[in-house]
């Protein structure tokens, strides 16, 4: 190591002005180079859908910074005081601290109606975001090995979305959201053995209490937050490490990945979507009202308006509650079994558990232990996608209960009427759409094989000498029928004895899930098939 | 070709059939098609009108830096809107007018920013894709034998392993030291409190009067026609200076009359009313919304939360809805000045099921 060379000099290094020395600077300090030179320029693949997680990130940035405005002037307690702020209809009224300062953020601090406004609409975004990402993830079976473990990371932070939203809903103390809390007490209440005693932990004795709105800001603000950052930071380090999927499409392949370079085309489209969203967030904001607290007033545990509704992503579970018979309540060793409430808790965190380990389901059923980093269209793996299809339309009948009351007082329906169906739609929907969505994808597989291997109609009708008519299929580039032949096939698993001659139970019911799986099965075109339908022709 | 795993290389190097991966892992029940078709590679490139027509690529630079000017006035609109709108009138309308224009300005300045850089890439900036190539998530095996080793000399130079009674006291130590911690939050409801208790009982006692909610005013039997129905909170709620909507979060009432005739009382509750008029619980008894929503010509009283019914002319049985029980009836009387006053407490816990009631 030479340490002859004089210390101060860096004559070269002057040259470049400004940027240079503070780049050198920093580099000196931090190794940044290092960091520039590994992901300046890797390829980042492109896709509309792929824009759905950037957006619950964009979001979810946006959320933050106009929450840390909204924490400079909330004051989260819920102490009565005489509103005397500029709202006139609620002039003296009795109401908490926490509500009467979100009544001044929104009336006498000038942009702060904006502000809020964006913070729930924002929060909104995350969630929907968060959702439609997942459906994305999901359908195209990007959750697949080597990504199992960001699903689950990502399943996650979907919940804790929920609970940010939650406990930000709630936290204005006003009559809509106090509804919303004490429903939340009362399925507390309902829980067996550890009930009663968990509602007056969460409240801090007797229902509303003066506590609530305290504890939910610390978990909304603090602690929340925190989880859902450090998660946020692990599912982005993830894609790093495993690179963004693909769709298929010629030139790409398992082995590589495809796309603009993030420096500068990637960060140049990503930055500025950042703002689009914003923008948009912005938009909405000043032109439409969220959460009116001024038409709701402060929480009475006494009156409460027809026609309430939980916000958007608490619909499932709200809807879940209304759809239960009549009658489901037991009392029995002198304890009272509440399964009005326990049926719909479990039922839905069994629903939410097959979700978070689906990734795990499919690869003992498939065995399949390699990577995969092309995304599949979703027709192209028939029996996920129909399952996917009857995940949502069980989600989708709950989230329709929640607004059960409003869909009978607008289409003039009974309520019965409308309870009926939708517990019709909940129990024998999911299977309706399996069946059609598997009916559909299978039809579509078929029609891209004819595709193949007929060429597509091309509008061009030839009269030929003998006086028939045809019309000319042209046939496919192979660009364009790589796209359509490229995908996976899978057969079912066959049974074979161990070395004992025996066949486990274990392997019987893997084998009879592999049969539901892909019993019904439409393989790729090869190209012994397209030769021989191209002599047919001739 | 050359291809490197940091700077990426020009499409068109690449070109790979997608079957390779196949032989890397065990593809479980994977069909490997033997006559497959290979992947034909990138197609060519097509270059975009700005790129071959510089009258289109100096159209799109000029966009692109009007939408950055826009951004610039619609910031400097928004400040202006701050000071232009105030809202300190009192009045509604200018609340809407300084969220409007403050916020179509923010909206102007962020949209603009965002399309500007969009059509900046899209447009403008070199539209070659890059092709970097993807190595196995997993280690390679000097990597993990590396880092098995570690692992080994670790448990060598410790005696991790060897030395099982302390590695065992250490993992004990750690699992009973948070403990203390979750007892603290012990202190989040009152120690002196009894949950059963305190869910059994309401405000409600022998010759409380029934008062308006949320006035409080006292109501005359005689001032309750047929068909009405009134919300009410037991006399004295409104002075409480603690606990006041703890009480009244179990104590709120529904008031109703109803034809005498029409009311199928049990004979066991036929002194619980007076004249037609009866009393009940308003927190449903599925999860505790207040029970709002009184349809005259049925006596029916419907949850807005879940849609519960009840029938007021049977004991309010629910006849709809994912409730179970009844609403508690409070049982009423008239005292000597003609005012509705309670007979006792309701005789059963009001309000959402607990796993300890019975």
């Amino acid at each position: 190591m030479s340490t002859a060379a004089p210390t101060t000099s860096a004559p070269e290094k002057r040259k470049g002005g400004f940027t240079a020395a503070a780049s050198n600077y920093i580099d000196e300090r931090t190794s940044i180079s290092t960091v520039v030179k590994e992901l300046g320029r890797k390829a980042f693949p492109d896709h509309w859908s792929f824009l759905l997680g950037e957006i619950a990130l964009f979001s979810f940035v946006v959320v933050l910074i106009s929450g840390t405005f909204l924490t400079f002037f909330f004051q989260a307690s819920m102490a009565e005081v005489h509103y005397e702020g500029s709202y006139v209809p609620l002039k003296g009224i009795e109401m908490s601290v926490a509500m009467a300062s979100t009544l001044d953020i929104s009336f006498d601090l000038r942009g702060g109606l904006f502000v809020r406004q964006m913070h729930h609409w924002a929060a909104l975004l995350f969630v929907a975001a968060i959702g439609l990402h997942m459906l994305r993830i999901f359908f195209t079976g990007a959750f697949r090995k080597p990504r199992e473990l960001n699903w689950v990371i990502g399943f996650v932070l979907f919940v804790l979305a929920m609970g940010e939203g939650f406990t930000g809903y709630s936290l204005p103390d006003d009559l809509l959201s106090g509804n919303g809390l004490r429903i939340i007490d009362g399925m507390i209440k309902g829980m067996p053995v550890i009930g009663t005693w968990t509602s007056f932990l969460l409240f801090g004795g007797e229902f509303p209490g003066t506590a609530i709105v305290g504890r939910l800001y610390t978990l909304h603000i603090l602690l929340l937050p925190a989880i859902i950052v450090a998660l946020i930071a692990v599912h982005l380090l993830f894609v790093v490490v495993h690179k963004h999927t693909q769709y298929a499409a010629p030139g790409k392949t398992q082995q590589n990945a495809v796309g603009p370079p993030i420096l500068p085309v990637y960060a140049a489209k990503a930055g500025g979507f950042f703002f689009i969203v914003f923008g948009v967030l912005a938009l909405i904001a000043s032109l439409f009202t969220i959460n009116p607290i001024w038409n709701y007033g402060p929480y009475d545990p006494s009156p409460v308006s027809a026609g309430t509704q939980p916000d958007w992503y608490i619909g499932f579970a709200d809807g879940a509650l209304r759809l239960i018979p009549p009658g489901w309540e037991f009392v029995w060793l002198e304890r009272t079994w509440s399964f009005n409430i326990l049926v719909p808790l479990v039922g839905l965190l069994v629903f939410l558990g097959l979700v978070f380990i689906y990734p795990f389901i499919e690869a003992w059923i498939t065995g399949d232990k390699r990577e995969h980093h092309i995304a599949d269209r979703p027709r192209n793996a028939p029996t996920r996608t129909a399952i996917g299809a009857a995940g949502v339309t069980f989600y989708a009948g709950l989230w329709a209960a929640a607004s059960s009351d409003l869909i009978a007082t607008h289409f003039k329906l009974t309520m019965e009427g409308v309870i009926h169906s939708l517990q019709a739609v909940v129990i024998l929907g999911p299977f309706l759409a399996y069946f059609i969505t598997k009916r559909v994808c299978l039809a579509l597989q078929k029609k891209d094989r004819e595709v193949v291997l007929h060429g597509y109609e091309s509008g061009r009708i030839v009269k030929l000498p003998g006086g028939e008519f045809i019309e000319v299929h042209q046939p496919l580039d192979e660009y364009d029928r790589w796209r359509l032949v490229s995908y996976e096939s899978y057969a079912p698993l066959m049974i074979r004895p161990d070395a004992r001659g025996r066949i486990s139970v274990w392997q019987k019911m893997r084998a009879g899930f592999s049969r539901w799986f892909f019993e019904d099965r439409i393989a790729p075109v090869t190209r012994a098939e397209l030769e021989a339908s191209h002599s047919d022709h001739h | 070709m050359a291809q490197d795993d940091n700077g990426g290389t020009d499409i068109a190097a690449a070109g790979s059939s997608s079957h390779e991966h196949e032989v890397a892992a065990s593809p479980g029940t994977a069909v490997v098609v033997a006559d497959g078709f290979e992947n034909p590679g990138f197609p060519p490139h097509r270059k975009r009108v700005t790129d071959e027509d510089p009258k289109k690529a100096k159209t799109a630079e000029r966009a692109v830096y009007t939408m950055f000017y826009l951004s610039i006035v619609g910031s400097v609109w928004a400040i202006a809107a701050y000071m232009i709108f105030p809202m300190e009138s009192n009045d509604v309308f200018d609340v809407r007018l300084n969220n409007l224009s403050f916020g179509l300005g923010v909206s102007l300045a962020l949209l603009a920013i965002g399309f500007g850089a969009v059509h900046w890439a899209k447009a403008l900036m070199h539209d070659v894709e890059l092709v970097d190539e993807r190595h196995p998530v997993r280690g390679s095996e000097e990597t993990r034998a590396g880092a098995v080793k570690v692992f080994q000399d670790a448990d060598q130079e410790s005696g991790f392993t060897r030395r099982s009674v302390i590695r065992n006291s250490l993992i004990g130590a750690l699992v009973v030291f948070p403990l203390p911690a979750v007892v603290l939050f012990r202190g989040l409801a009152p120690q002196d409190q009894d949950p059963v208790e305190l869910l059994s009982h309401t405000m409600w006692t022998q010759g409380t009067r029934l008062t308006l909610d949320p006035s409080g005013v006292p109501i005359k039997a005689s001032d309750i026609t047929i068909g009405s129905a009134f919300h009410v909170i037991p006399e004295g709620l409104n002075e409480l200076e603690h606990h006041r909507l703890e009480e009244k979060a179990k104590a709120a009432v529904l008031l109703m009359r109803l034809n005498p005739e029409e009311l199928n009382e049990t004979p066991d509750r036929a002194d619980w009313s007076y004249q037609g008029i009866v009393a009940y619980s308003k927190i449903c008894t599925h999860v505790g919304c207040p029970v709002a929503l009184y349809e005259q010509h049925t006596h029916h009283l419907l949850c807005p939360c879940h849609q519960s019914q009840f029938d007021v002319a049977n004991h309010c049985e629910v006849i709809f809805g994912p409730a179970k029980r009844p609403l508690p009836q409070l049982p009423i009387a008239v005292d000597d000045e003609g005012y509705l006053v309670a007979q006792s407490d309701f005789t059963e816990p009001v309000g959402p099921s607990f796993w300890e009631r019975h």
